[in-house]
């Protein structure tokens, strides 16, 4: 008997050490790409070129850093613009996506009105468009409203989503209902209702939606390719996928195109790590939906 | 049905009590109407941005799919003319060029979508299964690690695929360690199973592999992904694990602690309890995590466009379709190819749908 669980503890040691082994080798493979991006980022050229691998920039150099943010004579490439452009855009349509979906998703939550049921069925089927149907549909609508090329054009269309209405309908049918009642009783509109009562209750999913959509207008790429031509409205993605194309003379400069990467990067990693938490939650509720 | 909401059921329905009924029922229905208008207001910013920016735009597609469009002009107005189903035929049944890269793309897809999924899905398995050991230090921090990747720009991290996977790379620096040459990547359009029958002997395509089907030689349909896809391909399964992994975490978490327990006792080994009561009890995830990924990878898009503008063996239908409108003018035909794809993804929806159901 003794003898078992001896060899049984063993056992599971040694199974330990393999889960850490096999961890640690996943941590490195998941890791090890943005490391090698951050060292990459302030060699130069030909030590880039040379030494990929290494972590140690050898000369250490500021160079393409200085270039990013527009301290350099080399001004070729407008990274301040494009980083403006994104933080506008991102901001923009998170404040359009948070506000319009939640009066949207409260009203298909909360609010009888007659045909309810067919707005929400629409909602859903909308949900179910693949993105990539929708370039030829926005480049066209966009040039038909002469909002192509256009601050309004990159933001409008994007500015409401059927997964951030679905969601705060999700969060608003766990309110209680008879909170709202007894706003009501209070003599309390529709709108007061919403703002001061409900609205304070689902604070975590506005959160969660905010962080969504803001990941989502930062990281988007293949609507801003369609609905922009001219350089000036360039954001991160489609400014940094111009410029690793060579159309900007910058083909093979790879400490520029790691560190201009990796600042694209970054304002979603720190939402991340900040809001990690939620992050994460919200993608395994998601799957206990689904 | 409108009376019978909670503000008449507080109300006990006694005699004295009748006029005030009336009075809330009178109330219930001045709200109601109130809450129809209401509703209205609340939805309509929203409804009508959906319908000007993505269901009219779609119709109006579908409508461009059977013209020939060049994408300068109104599309409604005169120009553009009706030209029936002669898109489609262009993709499907005469023997063009246009067809001939349409099917190829399919070609590339298929198997970028025959190896990511299996291996995104199995992948994010085994890392939610070690995460979620109890026992497990770190837990929060390897968690972190592996979903990172998924919440960065896809374009961001092409961008580093590109820099690691150059001839000189550092990929291939770390092969170099272990005393293996690496190819070219982002260069090689060899397929995999070619090179993989080019070591049993076979380094040509034999005679039947030079019939055609929908222009391609059935040899060139095997090619397997091109070594240039597979760099997508991990790329793809790198980005998409974490996100998955999480779905099975909280699938992980669901599972009643008992129905371990019980099999714990009744003597099952780690490996028996692994597939005998863990795979089981995942299988509703399983499938959902196969239905997303097949849906995301039949439209990879963003990474071709920025690793393989140039590479035959790695343009999708995603891809081609934007090539023919925003490239070549030929909105026409890129619409045609986008509703083909459009219809494909929502069959094998529908048919994994049946298909894992019957399974669950």
């Amino acid at each position: 008997m003794g003898d078992t669980t001896t060899v049984e503890a063993a056992r599971q040691k040694r199974r330990r050490r393999l889960a850490y082994g096999a961890l640690t080798l996943f941590a490195l493979l998941y890791l090890g790409p943005f490391i090698i991006q951050l060292a990459t980022s302030f060699k130069t050229d030909p030590d880039a070129a040379t030494h990929p691998l290494s972590l140690w920039p050898n000369p250490f150099t500021m160079r393409s850093w200085k270039r990013i943010f527009g301290f350099s004579s080399d001004s070729s490439v407008d990274f301040v613009r494009w980083l403006f452009n994104s933080t506008l855009v991102a901001v923009c349509i998170t404040v359009g996506r948070v506000s319009l979906d939640s009066l949207a998703g409260y009203a298909l939550a909360r609010l009888k009105f007659p045909g309810r049921k067919l707005v929400f069925g629409l909602v859903l089927a909308t949900l179910a468009v693949p993105g990539v149907v929708l370039l030829i549909p926005r480049f066209l609508v966009l040039k038909q409203l002469s909002l192509f090329d256009s601050y309004p054009g990159m933001i409008l269309p994007i500015a409401m989503d059927a997964t951030g209405i679905f969601l705060m309908r999700q969060f608003f049918l766990q309110v209680p209902e008879s909170l709202e009642e007894a706003a009501r009783m209070d003599g309390a509109g529709v709108f007061t209702t919403f703002w001061r009562v409900v609205m304070p209750l689902v604070r975590p999913g506005l959160i969660t939606l905010t962080i969504l959509s803001f990941q989502g207008s930062w990281n988007e790429f293949s609507f801003f390719l369609v609905s922009t031509i001219s350089p000036k409205y360039y954001t991160l993605t489609t400014g940094l996928a111009n410029l690793s194309s060579g159309s900007l003379g910058s083909g093979t400069q790879y400490p520029l195109n790691m560190g201009a990467a990796l600042l694209t990067t970054l304002p979603v990693a720190v939402l991340f790590f900040a809001f990690q938490r939620r992050f994460v939650g919200n993608q395994m509720a998601g799957a206990v939906k689904g | 049905m409108t009376t019978s909401t909670a503000t008449t059921i507080d109300v006990p329905p006694t005699e004295s009590d009748r006029q005030k009924r009336r009075r809330l029922i009178r109330e219930e229905r001045k709200l109601n109407g109130r809450q129809g208008i209401a509703g209205w207001l609340f939805v309509s910013p929203a409804l009508i941005g959906l319908l000007v920016f993505l269901v009219i735009p779609i119709i109006v597609a579908l409508y461009i799919s059977f013209t020939n469009w060049n994408g300068a002009s109104n599309p409604l107005g005169g120009s553009a003319k009706w030209i029936g189903l002669d898109n489609y035929k262009k993709l499907l049944t005469s023997d063009s060029l246009t067809r001939t890269n349409f099917f190829r793309s399919v070609r590339n897809n298929f198997y970028f979508v025959l190896f990511v999924v299996p291996a995104q899905t199995l992948l994010a398995l085994l890392l939610a299964v070690l995460v979620h050991q109890k026992a497990l230090k770190g837990r929060g921090f390897y968690r972190t690690a592996f979903y990172f990747p998924s919440v960065t720009s896809s374009i961001a991290i092409t961008l580093v695929f590109i820099f690691l996977f150059q001839g000189t790379g550092a990929v291939n620096k770390l092969l170099d360690l272990v005393g293996v040459k690496g190819p070219n990547w982002l260069q090689d359009q060899r397929g995999l199973f070619h090179q993989l029958l080019r070591v049993f002997g076979v380094d040509s395509s034999p005679g039947w592999g030079k019939h055609t089907l929908m222009g391609l030689h059935l040899w060139d349909w095997l090619s397997g992904p091109s070594t240039s896809m597979c760099v997508i391909i991990i790329l793809a399964v790198w980005t998409t694990s974490g996100t998955f992994m999480l779905m099975f975490l909280a699938a992980l978490q669901n599972i009643p602690e008992d129905v371990m327990e019980a099999s714990q006792i009744d003597g099952a080994t780690t490996r028996q309890r692994f597939w005998r009561v863990t795979v089981p009890m995942l299988r509703p995830t399983i499938a959902f995590v196969i239905m997303l990924g097949t849906i995301g990878t039949w439209q990879v898009f963003d990474q071709i466009l920025l690793a393989g503008k140039t590479n035959p063996t790695m343009s999708t239908p995603a891809y081609l379709t934007y090539q023919l409108s925003f490239q070549n003018s030929a909105f026409g035909t890129g619409a045609a190819m986008a509703f083909l794809l459009f219809m494909l993804i929502i069959v094998l929806t529908v048919i994994q749908r049946r298909f894992l159901k019957e399974k669950i």
